[in-house]
């Protein structure tokens, strides 16, 4: 699941300046798992701006919905009410709902609720993190299930670097070294020798460095052509 | 540009670990600034005639300052043979192998492809890191560029063609001493696969645990020359710090003791006769050492005689 942080309420309220009616948007899906952007977090923020432009003397008519997913176009059917009619949408979404949304309605001034962090899951009680980069090119098939794009802090692909100690990695000694995890799950299971082979630099055109990522199913576009 | 090198050799460096006989090298540190004169004057003082090379390092602990590569130049424009140091932190592939191609046309022969320190700890934390290729990669592409090509493809999918290749004394790092050693030696292995042809290593302050690794190191079969890491010891407290901060060190507490025990005035005595025995003790199981001194250039005389 995509994983997103709220931002900071000062940091909210800076860019609702001026606007006097706002419609705090939630999402049905991932980041309502991770607590920050569903239909209960978009009540709580929405009386949270009402309560603040009270504080500095002014009101803001602030109301809150929620749609099963924003980043599909049919969810949008389901709004009570029309974002046009609105200074500005804050979207506690994640950057996808977000920008989608933006696309949706060109003439509507959608904003960021949320810093989306990463692809993760739940790992404890209020606790995500972070498993996949969404790097185009997986490898977990040799590294025994541990991604090292995603889990070493210096995306490593040919094993640890120097920096590791008692399992953790120099940038944060709460930080696993992921490339410990790795070593100690191939050694488990009798396959270090997969660590042997050199692994070529990755191909990050597959990443990022290749410009905007699309996918396209045949059979279905093909359908929406007939 | 080296009196050593020869057709068969591309650097003094090369030559004299190939000759057998113990070697050691330096180190300085580019400043955080273009007043370059003082470290150029401390390695012209200390370090020429007395080591085979010098290494330069490469935005060491991630503290933005001059780089290594103009730094290793003007090292061998006063007579010293540089180790280029280049990690893969601040510089994608493009840029890794241009300044490869770079430092050949100045005439450095020896470089040492390292990771690098994550930006997290230096003063520039906010900075993207790179991280295109690995150690291993880097020594991938100077083994690439050593054979006339790149490590992009032209058109037709084969490697793009050189106008002319250069030909590199390639070395790489390992850390020793760290208490999962079999994962640095599977790297290492790599690396020397890859292309390295000498190591230098993360400081040792352990003899016995440097011996069970040299050990393990030609069991595996991996022949290249080591050159011991012995960074000097200053101060307690900067024992201390490593034995909490950095990753694979770990100094004794009967080195400490030693050191706490000396006059103030004694100390750097001390300190010296600490890296020289460390490099009598370890001399049996590697090929060479590498001083870090830290700044205090000025006991590399002292150490590698009484080493020697």
């Amino acid at each position: 699941m995509i994983v997103a942080q709220r931002k900071p309420i000062d940091e909210i309220l800076a860019m609702l300046a001026g606007c006097r009616r706002v419609l705090v948007l939630a999402c049905g899906g991932c980041v309502s798992v991770c607590l920050t952007g569903g239909e209960k977090q978009a009540d709580i923020l929405a009386s949270q701006l009402r309560l603040a432009a009270k504080a500095r003397g002014q009101e803001m008519d602030a109301q809150s919905d929620c749609i099963t997913r924003q980043c599909d176009r049919e969810f949008f059917a389901d709004l009570k009410a029309d974002p046009a009619g609105f200074d500005a949408v804050l979207s506690i979404a994640c950057g996808v709902g977000v920008g989608y949304m933006s696309e949706l309605y060109p003439a509507v001034r959608v904003l960021p609720g949320l810093d989306t962090t990463f692809y993760g899951a739940n790992v404890g009680p209020g606790q995500w993190q972070e498993y996949c980069h969404g790097c185009g090119q997986c490898m977990l098939a040799w590294t025994g299930g541990i991604c090292p794009i995603a889990r070493c802090a210096k995306s490593l692909v040919n094993g640890t670097c120097g920096g590791t100690k008692d399992g953790k990695c120099e940038v944060s000694p709460e930080m696993d070294c992921g490339w410990y995890l790795i070593y100690q799950k191939l050694k488990a299971a009798g396959r270090l020798d997969e660590l042997l082979a050199i692994r070529p630099p990755p191909d990050w055109a597959k990443d990022r460095s290749g410009g905007l990522r699309r996918m396209s199913v045949e059979e279905l576009a093909d359908l929406g052509k007939e | 540009m080296t009196n050593q090198a020869s057709d068969r050799y591309v650097s003094s460096l090369q030559a004299a670990l190939a000759g057998g006989q113990f070697v050691f090298t330096g180190e300085i540190g580019p400043p955080k600034g273009v007043s370059v004169e003082k470290c150029l004057h401390q390695a012209e003082q200390y370090l020429k005639g007395r080591v085979a090379a010098v290494n330069v390092t490469d935005i060491q602990t991630a503290v933005m300052r001059l780089g290594s590569l103009a730094l290793s130049h003007l090292l061998a424009e006063r007579g010293m043979e540089p180790v280029f140091q280049m990690v893969t932190r601040d510089r994608n592939r493009l840029a890794l192998q241009s300044d490869l191609l770079g430092a050949y046309v100045l005439g450095i022969r020896n470089v040492l492809a390292l990771t690098g320190d994550h930006v997290s700890m230096g003063d520039h934390p906010q900075a993207k890191c790179v991280y295109d290729l690995d150690s291993v990669g880097l020594l991938s592409a100077m083994t690439m560029l050593e054979s006339g090509h790149d490590l992009g493809l032209d058109s037709k999918g084969a490697p793009n063609v050189l106008e002319g290749s250069p030909k590199f004394f390639k070395g790489c790092c390992v850390t020793p001493c760290t208490e999962e050693v079999a994962p640095q030696i599977i790297k290492l292995e790599k690396k020397v696969a890859a292309g390295a042809q000498f190591v230098q290593t993360q400081a040792v302050y352990e003899p016995e645990a440097f011996d069970k690794f040299m050990g393990e190191v030609r069991r595996r079969g991996i022949n290249a020359p080591v050159m011991v890491g012995i960074v000097m010891l200053k101060t307690v407290a900067m024992g201390r710090y490593m034995n909490s901060s950095v990753p694979g060190v770990k100094v004794p507490e009967a080195t400490l003791d030693r050191l706490a025990k000396a006059a103030k005035d004694d100390r750097q005595k001390v300190s010296i006769e600490i890296c020289a025995e460390l490099v009598r003790a370890m001399k049996p199981f590697c090929q060479g050492a590498h001083l870090m001194t830290l700044g205090w250039d000025h006991c590399v005389p002292e150490i590698i005689r009484q080493a020697t």
